[in-house]
């Protein structure tokens, strides 16, 4: 659960064109990678973590981004394990989920927020 | 309702499960475990020396006994129970209160009476902590013996072997392995099978002592002979664990065992007994699957509804060291009342049996070894649930006249269990599709089936694609949730309306955004229909993973670099490059199975850079990534070989920058051989070619893989203008009408009509397309171009080759390699 005190630190991760459109790139950020995907069709951005929790591979941010029924998912290109990118859920029944990320937009810069 | 269970084992966590199930939060549960961890698949035990992670192989995570709200107490075993005040006390001292008591406490390997079991160097296969220990000790040891040749001494077998340690053998007390599962026989093919693998097998052996000063140094056997080890594994059967329930003065079996009746309850009606420690009319149930339908019975009770326990199946099948073994029924039925039908295949290591009755109209049992697919359909035969075949033989035999598994699954009865490790009924499949589960995930999550061993996944699916089809729903096989149309209607919507894009394809044809089934779909028809480069932007993010960079991804995340070789051929000066490229970039090499050497290990930011310099040398992509054309294998041909009737080589070279670049529904593989003698193996191709005196043997439809299929023999004595024109016809046809990742193989199984009618179609020009089918195969032969040429040239696309999008040039520091061989290999999977 988010403390609700802690407040959200904006790391600046590249510029909006960096990223395909309806693609992912991977950002460092610190030590971590963190995997930004722009869904362009959904006018939608979001970041998870870029390790697929299957087989701990850093793979997610070259992975299809897609939507199953409404829910917004990113598909790992190893094993085809999706998950949701509003939750970080596991979309085929597995107990591993993502760690999600808020992102934000500012005059073409995009902005991945750390707690 | 306050339900106390002793056990956080498989069953134990099962239980849990089922009654927030059926009682939801009507339940307060209390569980205690005597392990420091939450509950773990101990049926893939062994699977923990790959990866070394306990966490992979938890049930659930403790986080997840919060969320349900039950109060989970580890490590901390229960001591006492007092049975008239209805509570108990934990060796912590913690004192809790019930309504019901569910005993799960499992059961302990059974160490039999042998002088020298408390030897350093002798462990037990029970738990991740013995795992642990028997890793450490297998750093010093070289040789190593496993007491016990049953499921589970086989399993640490494997795992000895897979420690390293080659000299490892199993020693078994009755005349065969697996003596409960399968017969001599069986167990005769299943030695052969595992000594293959480095494993000594000793039967009939009973063990007198275990010798050694301070610590093991061998066994002693009651024939007096010696086996010098230094290590041993104990695993000769389970102990049930009793002694709770011994202390609290309810029933027990003579030889242990917690009794109890068709409830599941204890000689105490509050407390009940599941899994491995209960003894239910004699029989303890040493497998998984009891079990948890003893879970499910018990919850499904205590709810309120009328369940009965009433024993179990214990039908099984499994893959020991990679071979199947399983049994059903009764196995090993003998006798003046049975007819007892053998097949044993000492080729391909394959023994079956199975028992009918004296007048052969019912199926009792039998034994698999080596090749189990028919399992299913012999257990549902078995339960007759499916009838039995009018000649039985062909249950093992296989059928002379053919037969779908579809028509295998509609013959199956409502009742019948499909799924045995989560008692998964037919019935609860297809209620399961009509509430509107239309995939196999969407079932898996909904009904649990196929969620355990996974062994029945392919009957769930033709179960859902059956009932689909009884619905209208599969009159076609619909592309995904994205698009109500098959592969084919796509191909003809994109080529009518001139679409070029994913997106335009979307908007036009389907619904929502996409997904990893229909995007690289999609695409790929876009690449068969137009031939444009595939990473155009737009379509570039819709490719599957390996076309996306051009380059097949492997563990670790790096990417392995295939040059087009073609036909084989190749100059020592082109040799030298591939030498010096992957010296320079640090890359593994081997020579593919279709001649050509593949480069692995490439970081993501290497690859632009390695094409350039092999572009530069004349090298171009060898499509290895592609849904496209691999390789055209040659023979040396008559330029060299004494038998040869044509030059094999050139041709293939020929056909090779044909058809290079081309995508289809799935890769394309291809050979020309010289002769008769058919040294390129044409015949397990696509489509291949084999030299006669007049000309060329023209053979479509084979493949190598996991189900091999011989081509068969399309025309024959034509020239290679003709060959070039009805192979032209040939692919174009297969990829504009096949289904997604079919190759031409299965496409040409389910062709309605047959060989037959594509020789019509093909050779007569029957429906009156050919020039069109050819005009488009030249249509994208004149406009191949090497994509890595293109990749590398144009910066768009270029710069999406680097890990970090805010540190170019910085590559992935989790990418770690191991050596091997003077080479280097990827890093096992965490």
């Amino acid at each position: 659960m988010s403390n609700p005190t802690t407040t959200i630190q904006w790391m600046p991760a590249c510029r909006v064109d960096d990223v395909p459109s309806n693609g992912g790139v991977c950002v460092k950020l610190e030590e971590e990678q963190i995997a930004l995907y722009h869904f362009t069709r959904r006018g939608e951005w979001y970041a998870t973590q870029n390790e697929c929790p299957h087989r701990k591979q850093m793979a997610l941010s070259r992975g299809l981004l897609g939507s199953q029924a409404d829910e917004p998912k990113i598909t790992c290109p190893f094993h085809k394990k999706s998950f949701s990118l509003r939750t970080g859920e596991c979309l085929n029944g597995d107990e591993c989920s993502l760690r999600t990320y808020p992102v934000k937009v500012e005059e073409a810069m995009v902005y991945i927020g750390l707690e | 309702m306050k339900v106390v269970i002793i056990g956080n084992g498989m069953v134990g966590f099962k239980c849990c499960e089922k009654l927030l199930h059926y009682l939801g939060d009507q339940v307060e549960l209390i569980v205690f475990g005597e392990e420091s961890r939450p509950a773990y698949d101990r049926v893939h035990l062994s699977d923990y020396f790959s990866h070394f992670n306990a966490e992979e192989l938890e049930l659930a995570p403790i986080s997840w006994y919060q969320e349900k709200g039950i109060t989970l107490h580890l490590g901390d075993p229960v001591v006492l129970i007092n049975r008239e005040e209805k509570n108990l006390v934990s060796h912590s001292g913690k004192e809790t209160v019930y309504d019901f008591l569910v005993l799960a406490t499992g059961s302990s390997a059974f160490v039999p009476p042998i002088p020298g079991t408390e030897k350093p160097g002798v462990f037990i296969y029970r738990t991740i902590e013995d795992l642990e220990l028997i890793r450490d000790w297998s750093k010093k040891a070289r040789s190593a013996a496993v007491l016990g040749g049953g499921l589970l001494g086989l399993e640490a077998g494997k795992a000895l072997l897979d420690l390293g340690i080659t000299n490892t053998h199993i020693i078994e007390f009755a005349p065969r392995l697996m003596p409960r599962q399968i017969d001599a026989a069986g167990s005769e093919m299943l030695s052969s099978h595992l000594e293959k693998l480095g494993l000594t097998i000793h039967t009939s052996k009973q063990t007198a002592a275990i010798e050694g000063e301070d610590q093991i140094s061998g066994l002693r056997f009651q024939d007096d002979s010696r086996l010098q080890v230094d290590m041993l594994v104990i695993s000769a059967g389970i102990k049930p664990r009793d002694e709770l329930a011994r202390l609290a003065g309810l029933e027990l079996g003579h030889r242990g065992g917690i009794l109890v009746n068709d409830l599941l309850q204890t000689s105490d009606p509050s407390i009940f007994a599941i899994g491995e420690c209960a003894l239910h009319n004699g029989m303890i149930y040493g497998l998984v699957a009891p079990g948890y339908d003893m879970a499910d019975i018990l919850a499904s009770q205590l709810a309120g509804n009328n369940r009965h326990f009433t024993g179990f199946d214990m039908s099984t099948k499994l893959k020991l060291i990679g071979v199947d073994v399983a049994s059903f029924g009764d196995p090993m039925l003998e006798g003046p009342d049975t007819r007892i039908i053998r097949v044993a295949d000492s080729i391909n290591g394959v023994y079956k049996r199975i028992n009918l009755s004296a007048d052969g109209k019912k199926l009792l049992g039998g034994v698999l070894v080596g090749d189990a697919s028919s399992y299913n359909q012999l257990v549902q035969v078995c339960k007759g649930f499916m009838p039995l075949p009018e000649k039985p033989e062909e249950l093992i035999l296989g059928s002379k006249t053919g037969g779908s598994a579809a028509a295998g699954i509609a013959a199956l009865a409502e009742d019948a269990i499909i799924c045995s490790c989560e008692g998964i009924s037919k019935k609860s499949i297809i209620d399961a599709v009509n509430q509107g589960n239309e995939s196999f995930d969407s079932i898996k999550k909904c009904t649990g089936a196929g969620s355990g061993c996974g062994g029945c996944t392919p009957m769930v699916k033709d179960i859902l694609q059956a009932e689909l089809k009884a619905k209208g729903k599969l009159g076609k096989v619909v592309v995904c949730e994205h698009f109500g149309y098959s592969r084919q209607e796509l191909f003809d919507i994109i080529k009518i309306k001139k679409l070029q894009s994913y997106d335009e394809v979307l908007d036009t044809a389907g619904k929502g955004d996409g997904c990893e089934i229909c995007k690289p779909l999609v695409v790929s028809l876009l690449a068969s229909i137009w031939n444009d480069m595939i990473l155009k932007k737009g379509n570039d993010t819709a490719q599957d993973s390996n076309d996306r960079f051009l380059a097949n991804i492997q563990k670790g995340g790096t990417y392995s670099v295939v040059p087009r070789i073609p036909g084989g051929e190749i100059t020592p000066d082109k040799l030298l490059v591939i030498g010096s490229v992957a010296k320079k970039y640090g890359l593994y090499t081997k020579i593919t199975g279709g001649q050509r050497i593949d480069l692995f290990g490439a970081h993501l930011d290497d690859l632009p850079f390695i094409w350039e310099e092999l572009i530069e040398a004349g090298f171009e992509s060898g499509h290895a990534y592609g849904k496209a054309l691999r390789t055209v294998k040659s023979c040396v041909g008559s330029t060299w070989c004494r038998f040869g009737l044509h030059d094999s080589v050139s041709f293939a070279i020929r056909i090779e920058e044909r058809y290079r670049g081309i995508r289809a529904p799935h890769k394309i593989k291809s050979a020309v051989s010289g002769c008769i003698r058919e040294c390129a193996e044409a015949q397990s191709k696509d489509f291949g070619l084999i030299a006669t005196e007049k000309g060329w043997n023209l053979f479509v439809a084979g493949n190598g893989g996991s189900k091999p299929q011989h081509a068969v023999l399309l025309a024959s004595d034509i020239d290679e203008a003709t060959c070039i024109k009805y192979i032209d016809r040939f692919l174009m046809f297969y990829i504009k009408t096949a289904d997604p990742l079919t190759r031409t193989a299965t496409w040409l199984n389910k062709l309605e009509g047959g060989l037959a009618y594509l020789k019509e179609v093909i050779l007569e020009d029957s429906l009156g397309i050919a020039d069109e089918l050819e005009a488009e195969m030249q249509g994208l032969v004149d406009n191949y171009q090497c994509e890595w040429k293109e990749a590398i040239n144009n910066p768009e696309i270029r710069k999406r080759f680097q890990h970090f999008v805010n540190a170019p040039g910085e590559k992935d520091p989790t990418v770690q390699f191991d050596p091997m061989r003077s080479q280097k290999r990827a890093m096992e999977w965490k």
